[in-house]
């Protein structure tokens, strides 16, 4: 089943096609990987998305239903949540504080004070930050507060997941870690579509990659298929680079 | 030993608390004064616009400098009504027409961000000072309002249950969902619309509930006065003071803008009354030292203190069990 379809999604700045014509979608129990060179538009995809930024030009639709004029909070209580390249935790929140909101507020229903602590713990408990729920957010290290993002997001308890590179930053030991995290959300039933640079965690994780380019999509398909793809190669992988390294 | 050991934390509070509210309640009897009425209704008056201001604001981090406008729609509402009304609905009907109005600048403001926001709800107090002079002038024909003045005593009772009142729903605020909400708004507007706050809604409805608190202090106010003049009842000074009381107590905590609003009232009129023409400038250098030595306020004091005496506490301590140990 299509969770997540985009038609000729296009977004404008000024003169710039940021994001230009895309049509994608995403199915339920996927992992998804979109790539590009820095300025494809992979974010700005996530912002139209998310509804960070106003979609005027084209169609997405979230397990058939239009998501065009809604408010990012409308997009979240849908069950589609979403991490930021930028960590954007609250800095002078608990950990527990700052998962608190997505389990609060992040559902169409209203959620009681018992159900949020209980939700909220499991998504850090998930995510391994049990030790640290009274830590004010600010004095996590770079890994803990894409975890405590990462949290906050299921806390939510979202059908479609956005993680906007997880990964960079971290090192291997972090990423591997982190790869096993995604794999163990999906395994939960959640949908991915992650933006990532790190090549080895993408060709591990993901079922399918998406190539974006000045804004178009470039190319899509396996982790194969992608690594093989001379124009992919061309403007993003490198002449001699080989995939996975 | 401590006597604090053998009283529960859990007692200890409340019932310093219950302390404070019959010495505060009992006041009329023995203040002896209406100087001294005046002055401890208009702390209370102060307490209840710094911890109305920091409901909203502290947790955002919205700069709002409108509170002088919702005063003066408080003074200008019992400048209207009072000699048709009785005080307390007067004051209920102070804190609709404010909570309604905070509601309609709310939803224009509130898109705007950072200094923008501070300016214009700064500029809103001087925009309904004119409206009000301009419905006057022109549509009642007349300049002010000659107001028949109440009680200090009733006064002072009502400002008393204002404070507390306004204590009570800010209490509540920071406890609740709507707490939380305007905290993640604080760390992070973004993340927090991301994460299902409704960001505008939560940030309008606050500020209009903090503005209720504004301007039934107003109507209190405006119900001692005997004349109410446009010019003077919209005053930038009411906005500006209970955003320094706050800062100047510290927002951190509940009880932060009370000690600020309490220390600073009380200053300006020890000061206003031994240095009339001078006390503007230590105020102001008072502010400029506390805001640039103390980020956290007065009450970010407590914990270094708490810390500095915990350290000596536990060295005599040590230093005790060492003696005894070279006894032995």
């Amino acid at each position: 089943m299509r969770i997540l379809e985009g038609r000729d999604v296009t977004k404008h700045f000024g003169g710039l096609a940021a994001v230009s014509h895309v049509d994608f979608h995403v199915d339920q129990g996927e992992i998804v990987g979109l790539i590009g060179p820095n300025g494809a538009g992979k974010t700005t995809l996530f912002n139209l998305i998310s509804a960070a930024l106003p979609l005027k030009s084209g169609e997405l639709r979230f397990k058939g239903q239009k998501l065009n004029g809604l408010k990012p909070h409308q997009i979240c209580k849908m069950g589609v949540a979403r991490t930021f390249q930028q960590t954007k935790i609250f800095a002078d929140m608990p950990v527990l504080q700052n998962v608190l909101v997505g389990a609060f507020f992040g559902s169409p229903n209203r959620v009681s004070g018992a159900d949020a602590a209980r939700g909220a713990n499991q998504a850090l408990e998930f995510v391994g930050l049990s030790a640290m729920i009274a830590t004010p957010a600010k004095d996590l290290t770079l890994v803990n507060q894409k975890r405590v993002e990462v949290a906050r997001a299921l806390a939510t308890k979202p059908e479609l997941l956005l993680l906007d590179e997880l990964m960079a930053g971290l090192n291997s030991t972090e990423i591997s870690e982190a790869m096993e995290l995604v794999t163990r959300i999906r395994d939960n039933g959640i949908t991915i579509l992650m933006v990532e640079h790190v090549m080895k965690a993408i060709m591990g994780i993901c079922g399918r990659i998406m190539v974006l380019h000045h804004g178009e999509k470039i190319a899509e398909g396996t982790c194969n298929e992608i690594s093989c793809n001379k124009t992919v190669i061309e403007v993003y992988l490198g002449g001699e680079a080989h995939a996975g390294s | 030993m401590d006597i604090t050991t053998f009283i529960p934390r859990k007692l200890w509070v409340p019932g310093l608390l219950l302390l404070i509210l019959i010495v505060l309640a009992t006041l009329p009897l023995y203040a002896g004064s209406n100087r001294v009425l005046f002055i401890s209704a208009t702390t209370l008056m102060y307490i209840a616009l710094a911890v109305s201001w920091a409901m909203f604001s502290g947790p955002t981090g919205y700069m709002s400098l409108a509170p002088a406008a919702f005063f003066g729609v408080g003074i200008y509402t019992t400048a209207i009504l009072r000699n048709e009304l009785p005080l307390g609905v007067i004051i209920v009907a102070a804190g609709i027409v404010s909570f309604i109005v905070a509601l309609l600048v709310g939803l224009v403001t509130l898109r705007l961000k950072g200094i923008y926001f501070a300016i214009f709800t700064f500029g809103l107090v001087v925009l309904i000072g004119q409206l009000v002079l301009y419905y006057d002038i022109h549509i009642l024909g007349v300049r002010g309002h000659p107001v028949t003045p109440t009680t200090y005593e009733i006064m002072y009772y009502c400002m008393l249950g204002l404070a507390v009142a306004t204590l009570l729903a800010a209490y509540f605020i920071r406890r609740s969902r709507l707490g939380l909400a305007l905290q993640s708004i604080g760390g992070n507007e973004e993340a927090a619309a991301h994460m299902g706050v409704n960001t505008t809604r939560v940030k309008v409805l606050t500020f209009a509930i903090s503005a209720i608190f504004m301007g039934a202090a107003g109507a209190i106010m405006g119900a001692r006065m005997v004349f109410v003049d446009p010019a003077a009842t919209f005053s930038v000074g009411y906005s500006f003071s209970p955003v320094l009381m706050a800062v100047f107590g510290g927002m951190g905590q509940l009880y932060g803008p009370v000690i600020g609003a309490t220390i600073f009232s009380l200053l300006e009129i020890w000061l206003s009354g031994r240095f009339p023409l001078y006390y503007a400038i230590i105020f102001g250098i008072i502010l400029i030292l506390v805001i640039l030595y103390l980020p956290g306020g007065v009450v970010g004091l407590i914990p270094k203190l708490r810390n500095r005496l915990g350290g000596v506490i536990s060295r005599l301590g040590k230093g005790g069990k060492a003696e005894q140990h070279a006894n032995t």
